[in-house]
Formats: structure tokens, sequence, C-alpha cells
């Protein structure tokens, strides 16, 4: 084992997790692709963050990176262990190393429960430390995240959300995990506790070199706390890459029009407003080709029918790894009909 | 003169002051942006505009005119007739503002009806013209459709061509775009300053969205637990902001910080209905805050364009002045 291998954590090819959908009872029953093929390695204190709009398929990603449900198919291992081949005892084990924050601090607490057996209820289930050990180690949590000792006793509902999104971050922390899967969890909160809990975030990340799958919508978040961006659209990833590539180089039409239409706050750094037309396609009934082709300026014949697959950036040999599913961009169309259009 | 024009508004339930004060004033054809945390009163004053603070909540102030007309002292009767055809609002959730029991153009023509004339032959044209101007496919088609077929964009396209069914002069949009992707979002606020400009309507955008503001706003006011922090030209405010508040904020967006830097977060959460501080309300969050400050409430200092609520406004290098 080379020192790349034994630096990753997680790696997911080719995960599919498709839903047999009835429609009725005359009807035949539909397909929907929820994820479909997402390929990716994650190294140790690394943050790959996934971005899209509601609907691509981010949420069933994080689901299934924490075995919450099982793929329909593809591989997906941590430390070289592939999770889905496992005994159950052997799953709920590495599950421990794998742990998930939620999106809305205020549902996924237990409001009859206290703060202290919130966070020691993984414990009771997991190992076999004593009553003292399990309060112990949960103070000693508690304060790496910015809570104070007499919040052991307390309600989740007394509570302010950025406190509680604390709490829910320190419940992931319980069983020393590995990897955090963070499905937005920051966009509940107000920019200003939104810092500092993503302060937070980092500042564990240093201490216990964890690595993060960042679920979010949010592209400025994404600009300041990933490692690596992957940009999904109907189940599939549409652009992969570093974070500087995808920022400073974006390829993908989508991912252009996500970045156009992020506002900004500083004049200098607006670009030109992309205007996409309609809305994501219901995921019952893709479109055939390209899923982004009805809402594309660049698509043509070829995207309509078929289906582009990710492939490395042939244009800049620098570039490495930066995946783009588009054939406008292999075929060159995309430079010359902005310069057309300008 | 002014479209709307507020001077010491307060809204109090019980001995709790959730907006404490504030003045501004709206003209036409002008973009105004509110924003704030949550809990720092900008939906509740704008709700008291609209007149729809219920018991026990209890709406005073030194001033409410909108166009000349006293909206404390008119009849309730009249001021609703003014409410929803001259003035209008959108709300944040369009999946819940819409009622789910009616058709999308049973509703827009209930608005219609509300207050205006017509048989329904000529109701349903105009209701058809409405969501074509709000950019609805098939609109002939979208009448008899439940709000839940709709998507969230889609319902707040809805919900945008029935607050302008009257041609209202002030539209206030109350977080119009929160609960939606950053793309329809886009394509929201576009439509929303389209018909402002088209129609020279006053625009009050409330959200918590600072970039936004930045991008379409022509005056922005900042709000903090109830209180107007800051108002002036949106290009000031954010380029060189004279209130420590305002400048945390900015500085808390994760694109002010360079690469991966922590971010400058302010301490602490806006203060509640039980632990809000003597003095000036920011002081416990405040980095520059003197014994002074925790002491005495600062007052408004400068001209009603551009407005500080500070002992030591920031000067433009960001420093408290002595």
């Amino acid at each position: 084992m080379n020192e790349s291998d034994s630096r990753l954590i997680l790696k997911a090819e080719n995960l599919k997790q498709h839903y047999h959908v009835k429609q009725g009872l005359l009807k035949p029953e539909v397909t929907v692709k929820a994820v479909d093929g997402i390929s990716f390695n994650l190294e140790k204190g690394k943050t790959l963050a996934v971005v899209g709009e509601s609907g691509c398929g981010k949420s069933t990603l994080g689901r299934m990176l924490t075995m919450i449900e099982t793929p329909t198919e593809g591989r997906l291992a941590h430390l070289g262990e592939d999770l889905l081949t496992l005994t159950k005892d052997a799953q709920a084990k590495l599950r421990q190393k794998i742990q998930i924050i939620f999106q809305n601090p205020y549902g996924s607490l237990n409001p009859r429960k206290k703060i202290g057996s919130i966070l020691e209820e993984p414990l009771v289930i997991n190992t076999s430390l004593s009553k003292s050990e399990r309060k112990e180690k949960a103070l000693s949590i508690m304060e790496k995240v910015g809570l104070k000792a007499e919040h052991y006793d307390r309600y989740p509902h007394m509570f302010s959300g950025g406190q509680r999104q604390r709490i829910a971050i320190a419940r992931g922390l319980m069983l020393d995990p590995n990897v955090i899967v963070a499905d937005e969890p920051v966009s509940a909160l107000d920019v200003s506790v939104q810092a500092q809990v993503l302060n937070l975030m980092m500042d564990l990340q240093d201490e216990f070199g964890l690595s993060y799958v960042f679920i979010s919508h949010d592209l400025s978040v994404v600009e300041h706390i990933a490692d690596d961006v992957m940009v999904m659209y109907l189940g599939k990833v549409v652009e992969q890459g570093s974070r500087e590539q995808l920022f400073e180089n974006p390829k993908h039409p989508y991912t252009l029009a996500l970045l156009s239409s992020t506002p900004q706050l500083s004049p200098e750094k607006r670009r030109q407003r992309i205007k996409l037309e309609g809305e994501l396609p219901s995921p019952l009934n893709p479109p055939s080709g390209c899923a982004f082709n009805g809402r594309c300026a660049y698509a043509n014949d070829r995207c309509r029918s078929e289906t582009p697959t990710l492939r490395l950036d042939s244009s800049e040999e620098q570039e490495q790894g930066h995946l783009i599913a588009c054939h406008a961009v292999a075929e060159k169309r995309i430079g010359t009909l902005v310069e057309g259009a300008a | 003169m002014s479209l709307l024009q507020l001077e010491n508004l307060s809204v109090s339930f019980g001995n709790f002051r959730a907006v404490d004060n504030i003045s501004y004033k709206v003209e036409e054809g002008e973009v105004l942006g509110i924003v704030g945390e949550s809990g720092s009163g900008k939906s509740v004053s704008s709700l008291s505009i609209m007149g729809l603070i219920d018991f026990p909540g209890k709406v005073s102030a030194d001033q409410l005119t909108f166009d000349s007309q006293d909206l404390q002292a008119m009849p309730e009767k009249q001021r609703r007739k003014l409410t929803g055809s001259d003035i209008a609002m959108i709300f944040q959730d369009p999946m819940t503002s819409l009622n789910p029991c009616f058709t999308v153009g049973y509703q827009i023509i209930e608005a219609l009806k509300t207050h205006q004339d017509g048989n329904k032959k000529e109701l349903k044209a105009r209701a058809i013209e409405l969501l074509t101007q709000v950019g609805i496919p098939a609109p002939e088609s979208r009448l008899g459709n439940y709000p839940h077929q709709l998507s969230g964009g889609m319902s707040q396209r809805v919900m945008i061509a029935m607050s302008i069914a009257c041609d209202p002069r002030l539209l206030i949009a109350d977080e119009p775009t929160t609960a939606l992707d950053v793309t329809i979002q886009a394509q929201i606020i576009d439509l929303l300053v389209e018909l402002q400009r088209k129609k020279q309507m006053g625009l009050v955008l409330i959200t918590h969205d600072l970039a936004l503001v930045a991008e379409v706003a022509h005056r922005v006011i900042v709000m903090y637990a109830g209180q107007i922090v800051e108002s002036g030209p949106a290009s000031e405010v954010f380029s060189t902001p004279k209130h420590p508040y305002t400048q945390a904020l900015l500085a808390s967006l994760p694109e002010s910080a360079s690469g991966k830097a922590r971010l400058e977060a302010l301490p602490g959460v806006v203060p509640g209905q039980y632990d809000r501080p003597l003095g000036c309300l920011l002081s416990p969050r405040c980095p520059y805050a003197t014994d002074h400050c925790r002491k005495v409430e600062p007052a408004n200092q400068g001209d009603l364009d551009r407005q500080v609520k500070c002992h030591t406004p920031l000067d433009s290098e960001g420093r408290p002045a002595a």
C-alpha cells in the first residue's frame, strides 16, 4: 500500500440508487434514478463538497455513504474495506466511523431527551463504557464544540439554532469518526452563526483529521470550505474537480449558470448573468440524452440523443482530475458561442 | 412626497418591543433592501405596514403615511381597500401561503374581484395576462391547477402574479426567494426587478442575504434586535459600513475570507425577549464596546439618507471614531 492509498479514507465507485415508483394501478412501474453512477475519492483531512439544486440527489448520496440506505449498485470502500459486502456486525462497526449531521437542527434532536443522553446514546449502543466514563466523554466533546458543562442537563428547546447545530456536531463526534457527512449543516442558520459553525467545523477538522462530505447548495460556503467539489444535476455528476479548477475555470454550462446566479457582494466579482430557463426536469421522466439539454444554451441534436459521459478535460494538459460531462465542452463549441453572443 | 413614510414605528407584544422606533421612507421607483438576522424585526415591521399585526400585538407610530394618507387614522374599511391593491406583499414560503383547497385561477381571480370590477370572462382574461407577465408557460392550462401541482418557483410566480394583480404602487417582498434554489432565485429576482422598473413601483426587499441586496437595492437598511442600526445607499453601506454590526455581518460572509482562513465570526446571538442588554443592544457582541455603550443607548446620527446608531461610528478604514 503506497502513501496515497493509506490516506484514502472513502472511495466510491459508480454508486447508484434507483427507486421503483408505482404510478397507479394500470400504469407501469417507473424507475427513478436518484443517484446514477457517482465515483469519488476522499482523503484524510480533506473536504469534498457536493453541490446542486434540490432534487439532484445530493442527500440520497449522503444517506448511502452513511449506510442509511443500501445502494442498488456500485462499490463503497472505507480504508480499503468494501462496506457493501460486509456482514451485518461488521457493518455496524464501520458505521461508527462515518457519521452524519443533518440540515435542520430543530428537527434532528429528540425534544424529550436531555443533551447528555442525546450525546451518550451512540456510546450506549456501540460501546461498553460505564456511565461515568460516558459522561466524561460527553463533557469533553461538549467542550470541544464550545458548549458549557452546565448544558449537559438541558433540553434541546433551550438552545438557539447555532447551539443545536453544535450539539448535532458533538453527537457526530462521539464515536471518533473518520468521516462526517454534513448535509446542509449551515443552511438553516443566520450568517453570523453560520460563520461560527463553519469555523468550528474547520477547527475540528484540523484537530481530529476529519474528512468531510459537505453537501450544500450555497456556492460561497463551498468555495470557502471545500478541497474538491462535485456538481450534481439530476442524479449525475456534471463536473468534478478541485476547488480552484471549479471556481476559477468552470467549464460545464450548468456550473457556469450556478455560479452566475449566486449573488455577489462585491461588484467586481459579479459574473454576467446566464439566465437559465425553466426548472429541474422531473426525475420520473428525465429528458433523453444530456439531462441538462432543456435548459442549456449550447444544446444541439447530439445533446438531445446521447448521454455525455464524465471525462477528463482534454483542452488543458495541466488540469489534473478535472472531469466534465458535456458534449459541447468536448467538442469545444462553448468558447466560440460565448464570443458569438458577446 | 415619499410613497411610504414611517416615523418612530414600534410594534410591541406585551412588554416586548419586537420593533423599536424605526423610521424610514420609500420613494416611488426605488428598491429598498432591509437586511438583518432572524429575530431582528424585519418581517414584523412590514406586517405592521400591511395592518396584519393581530392582538396582542400593538402598533404605534408618530407617522405612518402612504402617499400622504395616514394609515393609522383612516377607517379600517378604507385601509383594507388600500392594502392588497396599492400596497401588496409577497410572503416567504410560497408553498404554504397559497390555499391548497383552491385552484390557482380561483385564488388570483379572488384577489382581482376584491378590488376590481368585471365579469367572469374579463377577470379570467386578466388572470391569464398576469400569469403571462410573470413568465408562466401555458397560463391557460395552469389556471385549473392546484398549488400542490406547482413547483416552488412556480408557486412564487403565482404569488407575484396575485400581488401585482391590482397594479400596486408599493410591493413588499418578505424573503421572496429564501425557500428557492439559486437558479430559480435568480429568475424570481430578475422578474421582480423587471416588474418594478416597468411599473415604477416602490419595492421593499426583505432578506437575510446581504449579497442579494447588494446586487439589486438602491438603498439599504440594516436591522438588529428590532432597531435600525444603519441605513444608506447600498453601495456605500456595503463598501464602507459605519456600524460595527454591519461590518461584522459583512466580515462573517465566506466570500470575505481568502482561501480556507477562519471566518470573522461575531460571537453570541441576537438577544431575544428576555436577555436584552442595557444601553446599546449590540454591546455584548461588539468588539469596540466601551462602558459608555453598555449603559447608554446611542442615538441615530446623521441625516435620514445615511444614518448610524452607534456612539463611535466607524471611519472609512473601518476603525471606531475616538
